[in-house]
């Protein structure tokens, strides 16, 4: 594997920093459909149609199109599914999925990759590549190494039928539903457990905003601490399509706690991998 | 049709029992599917069921939708009855007996039932609520609610006016 990027410390600190800080730019996948029935003819199975952008407004496709390499579409027998008419276009992609199996699929885009930084001649310098190749990429003789993993997934479920159970990955950060994911009505609450490496963690920023905000004039967003428990209640006001994040450790932004990523790995030996984690999801909100 | 129909079956069932059981009552529910002056004017499916005061499904009334299409194409919008079938549809295998049958045009149609079917027999004492949706193509989805009070042995009532979608619903019972 190459190097996929090398940047200046200052400039890569900023692209690295800027990217969860600026809610400019948010990443999403739709659902055509949230609840399907399953078809009982096998000529015409049920399909839904799935869109993905990075976006300024929720769920306007402004920006860019969501890059679908790694999709990762898990039926819920636990087996994988392959996406059929893929397509990316200028500013958003879109992907059928045949719905062949009762319960609860999710839909699901996972990048992973890592960054360094370090010291060489006295000279602070950083580097991007992938998890199994950063460690090759920082030169022998460098100080100060800093080596980081970053795993984001990008989610939403599709249900036939009735709900089955979502098994929580135990891996990265993660909303387990306490409810079925796909049984959000207006008026009642969201409850979700924050899950950081399988674990329920305290003190999780979760933030939620309603799409249409073109329409509605306002973003409306909200931002839920997970309890003792790592469990936040949400509320849905209204009927749509909502959108959830969360990121781990939490980001510089959040003032006192920004130093808290530091703090965690203080006791850890030099050289240890940090992980960068972070969390959307799009989940439908009926009217009733 | 008739033969299959949830009024035929329950008439049928009264008169029967009607012989043998005098003690079986009779819920008789109204429920009127509004005309509409639309272009493009699709029968309502619609679905009534029994909740208790807390909101959890008791039983199944009827179901009226497009049970006859073939290769069961009518049940991909039996989720449209968003309430119904996140309650109960979903866990059912349409068509059910009893339960399916096709959809009605405008008009108030009039359904009995035996105090003796599922949905009654066993209930206890005390406040239920009557649920009737319906969902309609190229038109809109409206759940009304009818409260009512439950006693096997005591006669009651309840109504309500839908909006848009349902016209007047109404229950009954009498021992």
């Amino acid at each position: 594997m190459k190097l996929i990027n090398r940047l200046t410390a200052g400039a890569a600190l900023t692209l690295i920093l800027m990217a969860p800080v600026a809610q400019a730019h948010d990443q999403w996948l739709v659902p055509s459909a949230t609840q399907v029935v399953l078809s009982a003819n096998a000529e015409r199975p049920t399909y839904v149609t799935v869109d993905g952008a990075i976006s300024n407004g929720l769920f306007y496709p402004d920006h860019f199109p969501l890059n679908l390499s790694n999709l990762v579409i898990t039926a819920p027998d636990g087996s994988k599914v392959e996406v059929e008419n893929a397509h990316t276009g200028k500013l958003r992609s879109v992907f059928d999925l045949k719905v062949a199996q009762a319960g609860t699929y999710r839909v699901a885009l996972v990048n992973e990759g890592a960054f360094a930084s370090f010291k060489q001649n006295g000279e602070q310098k950083r580097v991007r590549g992938t998890v199994e190749n950063i460690a090759s990429q920082v030169p022998a003789g460098a100080e100060d190494v800093s080596i980081t993993h970053s795993l984001s997934r990008v989610e939403t479920f599709v249900t036939a039928g009735a709900p089955s159970e979502l098994k929580p990955l135990g891996t990265g950060i993660e909303l387990q539903p306490l409810q079925p994911v796909t049984d959000l009505v207006a008026g009642e609450p969201g409850k979700f457990r924050v899950l950081v490496e399988g674990k329920p963690a305290a003190g999780v920023s979760v933030k939620v905003i309603a799409g249409g905000v073109r329409y509605r004039g306002e973003l409306g967003d909200k931002v839920y601490k997970s309890d003792a428990n790592g469990e936040v209640s949400v509320d849905l006001p209204f009927a749509g399509a909502y959108w959830f994040n969360a990121s781990y450790p939490p980001r510089p932004e959040e003032g006192a706690e920004a130093h808290h990523d530091h703090d965690d790995h203080e006791d850890e030996a030099p050289g240890t991998p940090q992980r960068r984690l972070s969390y959307s999801a799009t989940l439908e909100v009926l009217p009733y | 049709m008739f033969a299959k129909s949830t009024v035929w079956t329950s008439v049928l069932g009264v008169s029967a029992l009607g012989a043998t059981a005098a003690s079986a009552g009779t819920v008789t529910l109204e429920v009127e599917v509004p005309r509409l002056n639309v272009a493009s004017y699709h029968k309502p499916y619609v679905a009534g069921w029994i909740e208790d005061a807390s909101g959890a499904h008791k039983g199944d009334l009827f179901v009226w939708y497009d049970v006859a299409m073939k290769n069961k194409e009518g049940n991909k919008w039996l989720k449209d009855m968003r309430a119904w079938w996140r309650k109960s549809g979903r866990n059912l295998d349409m068509p059910v007996d009893g339960l399916s049958n096709a959809t009605r045009a405008p008009g108030r149609h009039t359904l009995k039932f035996d105090s003796n079917h599922k949905a009654f027999k066993g209930l206890a004492a005390g406040d239920y609520v009557l649920r009737v949706e319906a969902s309609r193509e190229h038109g809109g989805a409206e759940v009304v609610k009818v409260p009512f009070k439950w006693d096997a042995k005591k006669a009651s009532a309840g109504s309500v006016k839908g909006s848009v979608e349902l016209g007047d619903v109404k229950f009954s019972y009498k021992p």
